[in-house]
């Protein structure tokens, strides 16, 4: 999904959090070409060209995947314009964008044939080859796990807890926590289940919707390579939004015990905590 | 965010739905006031909660006039309905009712679509209808480029076996769908929506959610959220600008990242414990960050011990053990707190704790072993 032909604009390069982790991505080794914010083009932050456009912006440089940093009132509006301007690849960061403006972007999407991971996402790491996003690098290793997961802190938790175990990763991708995100589990799936350097699969869900159900039935009809799951909010109370805005129990719908239930029914072992993530992974691959 | 029956209803008033003339009261005395001026005759006195079941509960009472009115109003206010106290009205004028029907807008996450829902069979839970006869609910899917159309409407009317009123159907869900996206809501739901004795359709109880991340648009509808009916702790949070959700339990769980916070509630639960609450510090490793959710937390007397679950990314594991140090020094806390620290320099954070030498500051390297600690020290403190 990321590796060396990937090269990055940072939509709100200029802001705090776009210029700090933008940095960062650049050195991991993740080829950084261009900044986006009206009304600074021409200027340069950290040595990378700032445009007023995306448009611009691409035509200049190649740029191939854009980086959306800006808040959550212009957001959508800014991934609009990275649509039109035939970005790939979108990975956006930003939280708290509100959920009509992802409804009607997320038909925007599907009809550009674009690309979206996130929003309210950490971004993502191929170890070894690129950063995108505001994922922790240091705690991951190159290998062959790939990591689908709606958290962040989470995702760096069990990918640590892979780490320490020996098992490397090959990808991982943050989906956002948001209760309608671009790119949602099964299409990651198919991406990992495609991907030759992906051996085995970690998918981390949570409560809320369906999308864990989803990806377990697409598991049972469509995917060969191992799947180990792990879900979090057995514990919360229905109708309490648990932090990220997707993380809610609607009357008896998206609990934690439902999916638990759906990945089993699908032969998909679901872990108890996540060291046990590790455990089950390192038992998958040795079979 | 939930909105009390009476402001859905001001919200579909905008867009011209018909709803009974109302007013909302805050003591027996308003209610008759209420009463009288809406012409004297019949009324229904009704809770306003941000729960269901307020019938049930005796939430919900006809009064012929004023004066009965009053003491049926005396009767509800201050009534406790599944924990939530009952802290204002809405007097109705009470409508003739020939039948009941049930209509919604609703936002389909999982089908990344609005749904339109139409039944006959209103007046009961949308539950209990789908249990009954999954048929008796016809859905039609809105794709929100195209938006709504009369033709959605009439599907609706005649799958629902409703195909005579399909003019006036159309008519309330036009109006439905828009009050729907121009408010950014989540959840429009009329039941029941009435056939009344003239013939026209009327909305007799109203349940709006509206998505928390597009308040700032809608400076009027975010100024609905009622401050009375929050948990006090909730409250506390919020002020403090904290993603806090109350619990039942005696741990109480703070940790940076939604995901990582829920999965420590889980990981209590499974060492036999039961989580206080849940709160996301975010990044934060400050201690006046620190220092706010250690406030909130121990606000609460059912907490017994204390569960720190931080997995350092970004955030070093030795910045977050200063500010956990300063905000314990500066709190002057006696409960115990188990601190557990992962990630990024995991080992000079923990190092930096043990050689603090708090006796109350517990240091744990992983969560099944942090959470059994801290379950352990809940039910020590307690004894």
């Amino acid at each position: 999904m990321v590796d060396s032909s990937t090269r990055v604009l940072v939509q709100g390069l200029t802001g705090r959090e776009g210029s700090f982790h933008a940095a960062r991505n650049r050195a991991y080794g993740t080829e950084v070409v261009a900044g986006v914010t009206p009304g600074k083009g021409g200027q340069a932050v950290d040595g990378v060209p700032v445009f007023d456009s995306v448009a611009a912006a691409v035509d200049a440089t190649g740029a191939n995947t854009s980086l959306v940093f800006v808040p959550a009132p212009a957001a959508a509006d800014s991934i609009s314009e990275a649509i039109d301007a035939g970005i790939a690849l979108i990975i956006t960061i930003t939280e708290g964008i509100p959920v009509h403006d992802m409804l009607r972007l997320f038909h925007l999407l599907a009809r550009a044939g674009t690309t979206m991971i996130g929003p309210n996402c950490p971004g993502v790491i191929s170890p070894g080859k690129a950063n995108v996003g505001i994922i922790p690098p240091q705690v991951f290793r190159p290998g062959n796990v790939g990591l689908v997961s709606r958290s962040g802190t989470l995702t760096y938790q069990i990918a640590y807890e892979l780490t320490q175990r020996g098992l490397g990763q090959s990808t991982a991708v943050g989906i956002g926590g948001d209760p309608i995100v671009g790119l949602p589990f099964l299409d990651v799936l198919a991406r990992f289940e495609a991907d030759p350097e992906t051996q085995a699969v970690v998918l981390v869900g949570e409560i809320g919707g369906d999308e864990e159900e989803r990806a377990a039935a697409y598991v049972k009809a469509q995917m060969t390579k191992p799947l180990v799951a792990y879900i979090a909010g057995f514990t919360a109370p229905p109708g309490k939004q648990m932090g990220h805005a997707g993380a809610i129990i609607s009357g008896a719908s998206g609990t934690a015990q439902a999916k638990k239930a759906a990945l089993e029914a699908a032969g998909i072992p679901v872990a108890i905590d996540p060291t046990r993530v590790a455990e089950l992974v390192a038992e998958a691959l040795a079979r | 965010m939930d909105l009390h029956e009476y402001q859905g209803k001001e919200l579909f008033q905008r867009v011209g739905l018909r709803v009974p003339g109302g007013r909302i009261a805050h003591t027996p005395e308003d209610a008759e006031r209420a009463a009288a001026e809406l012409g004297g005759g019949r009324v229904v006195v009704k809770a306003q909660v941000l729960t269901g079941g307020r019938g049930k509960a005796g939430g919900v009472k006809v009064a012929d006039g004023p004066q009965a009115a009053r003491q049926e109003a005396a009767a509800i206010l201050g009534m406790d309905i599944r924990g939530y106290m009952v802290h204002q009205v809405l007097v109705e004028e009470a409508t003739p009712i020939a039948r009941e029907l049930y209509a919604a807008v609703v936002l389909d996450r999982g089908g990344k679509q609005t749904l339109a829902m139409l039944s006959a069979m209103g007046g009961m839970e949308v539950e209990k209808i789908a249990l009954m006869d999954p048929r008796a609910m016809a859905c039609v899917g809105v794709d929100p480029l195209f938006g709504w159309s009369d033709f959605h409407a009439r599907r609706l009317a005649f799958d629902a076996g409703l195909g005579e009123l399909a003019q006036p159907l159309g008519d309330v869900f036009a109006r439905l769908y828009r009050i729907f996206t121009e408010s950014e809501a989540t959840l429009c739901e009329v039941n029941p929506l009435v056939v009344a004795e003239d013939g026209g359709l009327l909305v007799l109880d109203a349940k709006v959610s509206v998505d928390n991340n597009s308040l700032f648009r809608h400076p009027d509808i975010a100024a609905m959220r009622d401050v009375h009916s929050a948990d006090p702790h909730e409250q506390m949070a919020f002020d403090r600008s904290l993603t806090y959700v109350k619990l039942d339990g005696e741990v109480g769980v703070l940790g940076n990242g939604a995901g990582l916070v829920m999965s420590t509630l889980d990981v209590v639960a499974n060492a036999g414990g039961r989580p206080a609450n849940f709160l996301d510090v975010g990044g934060g490793a400050k201690a006046e960050e620190i220092v706010a959710a250690l406030e909130v937390i121990t606000a609460d007397p059912k907490v017994r011990s204390i569960l720190f679950n931080i997995f350092g990314g970004i955030t070093r594991c030795d910045e977050v053990a200063r500010g956990v140090l300063a905000a314990v020094g500066q709190m002057g806390i006696a409960l115990p707190i188990v601190v557990r620290l992962d990630g990024t320099n995991e080992h000079e954070g923990r190092a930096m704790l043990a050689a603090a030498g708090v006796p109350n500051i517990y240091v744990a390297t992983t969560m099944p072993e942090a959470a059994h600690r801290a379950v352990d020290l809940a039910a020590a403190t307690g004894a």
